[in-house]
């Protein structure tokens, strides 16, 4: 076992990737480096917090993208916006059997504010160009600072999503909550209800991540290919069809769920017995569990 | 951000390619270590955010010369505060992922 | 600004556009040809309802009216702050009407966003942004958030920060400076009808953002190193 959370954006390449196989683009040593940073005394990342490049995986031929969360919360600036879909648009041209993007971030980089919207809109349309290219994108969300921010909604523009119980996939974060709209509704300090809300379990209930694993590399990088090897199977670009899906399934979680003060009781909604005991469960046990209740979904 | 720079000479350890190592988050620091000709220099070039401590870098990077006798390299160090225990893990980290020795 | 005001400039061949719970919806006559009208306005908060709304009424014009352009106003103070959206799952919300958009552009739907006041952040990030092109009135509010705000998170005095917003678009709020960095293609002055028909002309589905920004010099990174990403090259910094 080897823990996802614990290791380094490279660290988790490295683990994914078939030894050796790594082909980075833009390595550190070219030291393209953020231009606004410095101005603000911050310390820049030979790499900007995130690294790009190609592989293979179990034989399978892919690009991949791991953000650095322990730099700048893995949010993205500029440079780190422009090395994501510079690597997107490769995959475009180059044609691989998936794209993997190993993502831990807070969202825009604030230190870039302006330049890291716009970055983050540009992954966004760049994401689903692969996608209308035939090659499926997934995401992987595994990391101790979650995804937020506009990369949590990059995540949903996926053809899948991986994450385990110990991450966290949201659009803003409690403390912003808290701050907005006081400790009632949301303590950021309660970690248990913080998990609720936005972590793994819940995500994989209510269908906004098609596969939970346990912290382990080997085990993400499983069902990242098992979704993508789906996605190719179904086909990985939007349909009509499969957003009236979504449509409906969106609709409905409002009606069904819209009116749960808790995520408890969305569980129990869902048809599980012992909802306070969802939190306590191994992953295997949880998922055996969730897969008879969970909501479906299309992506 | 304070950068710092020292030189050294007198190592005859080569390497081939270019690592990095470490992570640039609250006492913490990463190092690009890679080949370079500099007459069979060492060159160690610090980026912090931590202000003062010359004398410190100086004597990790000293020690660190010491005992790895590098020649014709460059390491570049961009810090957020790592004491000099872990700046020194660090650039262990860095020549032993690029030589495959332990030290 | 007044939503109605807006339109009928925009619009001065006709529109019939609706509002319910600061949700906009309609139609409208550009140029002789029907286009949808979607958007938002009161500076409403995008929580999953309305980003649902917005997502709902792309897939009607899609579905009844193929091919027919479609027009965002966008006026938002960003996404809601809710503990209750979060839990339903806003991302995916806001992710859905992005893919809807992304939908209407591939089945050959013109796209053409324009923020008429405010645009926050994650409030416009998947429709005013994910349109063709995004265009802005010359009072808009265009940010990712109050400097006070950035101020207090990234720990970097406000003074600072204001100092580097007087020429820096980066941190500055305001079209100019979206303007400058790509994000919005034209500010709108004058004849807000002609700019919006021309708008339709010239809607285009690749994304020129990233050159924009480096003509204009308000991104001189972002498209040279997605460039030598792509390509392998070295980044041909401007």
């Amino acid at each position: 076992m080897s823990s996802y959370q614990e290791a380094t954006a490279r660290q988790r390449i490295a683990g994914m990737l078939d030894p050796g196989s790594f082909d980075e683009f833009l390595p550190p040593q070219m030291r393209v480096v953020s231009p606004h940073l410095p101005q603000l005394d911050a310390p820049v990342s030979f790499d900007d917090g995130v690294a790009v490049g190609r592989g293979t995986m179990d034989g399978r031929w892919v690009f991949i993208a791991a953000q650095e969360g322990g730099f700048m919360g893995g949010a993205v600036g500029e440079v780190h916006g422009a090395k994501l879909a510079g690597m997107l648009r490769r995959a475009i041209d180059e044609n691989p059997d998936a794209v993997l993007l190993l993502l831990e971030t807070g969202g825009v980089r604030l230190h870039e504010a302006n330049a890291g919207l716009i970055a983050v809109s540009e992954v966004m349309r760049a994401v689903m160009d692969v996608r209308a290219a035939g090659i499926p994108v997934i995401s992987l969300v595994g990391g101790s600072n979650g995804c937020f921010g506009g990369m949590g909604i990059v995540a949903r523009c996926t053809n899948g999503v991986v994450i385990s119980e110990e991450s966290r996939l949201a659009m803003s974060g409690p403390e912003v909550i808290e701050t907005a709209g006081g400790v009632e509704e949301f303590d950021a300090r309660d970690r248990a209800l913080v998990w609720r809300v936005t972590g793994g379990k819940h995500r994989y209930l209510i269908g906004d991540a098609q596969a939970i694993v346990a912290d382990d590399i080997g085990a993400f990088r499983a069902a990242a290919l098992q979704l993508a090897d789906a996605a190719r199977g179904r086909g990985s670009e939007l349909t009509l069809e499969a957003l009236e899906a979504e449509q409906r399934m969106l609709t409905s979680r409002i009606d069904r769920f819209g009116g749960c003060e808790d995520p408890l009781e969305i569980w129990e909604a869902l048809g599980i017995e012992d909802p306070h005991g969802v939190p306590l469960l191994e992953t295997d046990a949880f998922r055996e569990l969730a897969d008879g209740h969970r909501e479906g979904a299309a992506a | 951000m304070e950068t710092l720079r020292f030189n050294f000479s007198g190592g005859q350890r080569r390497l081939d390619g270019a690592r990095l190592v470490g992570v640039v988050g609250s006492g913490n620091l990463e190092v690009l270590i890679e080949q370079r000709p500099l007459n069979g220099g060492c060159e160690v070039e610090i980026s912090t955010a931590a202000h003062g401590f010359g004398p410190i870098w100086e004597a990790v990077v000293r020690d660190f010369h010491q005992r790895w006798q590098l020649a014709d390299v460059h390491v570049a160090i961009n810090d957020m505060g790592a004491t000099p225990a872990v700046v020194s893990l660090r650039l262990d980290q860095a020549a032993e992922s690029i030589t495959g020795d332990v030290k | 600004m007044n939503w109605q005001t807006v339109a009928d400039a925009l619009f001065p061949q006709g529109h019939r556009i609706a509002e319910r719970d600061n949700f906009l919806s309609g139609e409208a006559q550009v140029g002789g040809q029907t286009v949808a009208i979607i958007g938002t306005t009161e500076h409403t908060p995008i929580g999953v309802e309305i980003a649902l709304a917005q997502a709902a009424a792309i897939l009607d014009t899609v579905r009844a009216h193929p091919g027919r352009p479609i027009v965002i106003l966008v006026d938002t103070v960003g996404q809601r702050l809710r503990r209750r959206d979060e839990m339903l799952g806003i991302n995916s919300y806001m992710a859905h009407l992005g893919k809807c958009i992304e939908l209407a552009r591939r089945r050959g739907h013109r796209i053409v966003g324009l923020v008429y006041d405010q645009a926050l952040s994650g409030g416009f990030i998947t429709s005013g942004l994910m349109a063709d092109a995004c265009y802005a009135l010359p009072d808009a509010t265009i940010r990712v958030m109050g400097l006070p705000a950035m101020a207090r998170i990234t720990k970097v005095p406000l003074e600072r920060l204001e100092e580097l917003a007087v020429d820096n678009p980066v941190f500055a709020p305001g079209p100019e400076n979206y303007l400058r960095m790509g994000g919005v293609a034209a500010i709108w002055r004058d004849d807000l009808a002609a700019a919006m028909e021309q708008a339709l002309l010239d809607a285009a589905p690749e994304d020129r953002r990233a050159e924009l920004g480096l003509e204009r010099g308000g991104r001189k990174l972002a498209r040279p190193v997605a460039a030598a990403v792509r390509t392998g090259a070295d980044v041909q910094a401007a």
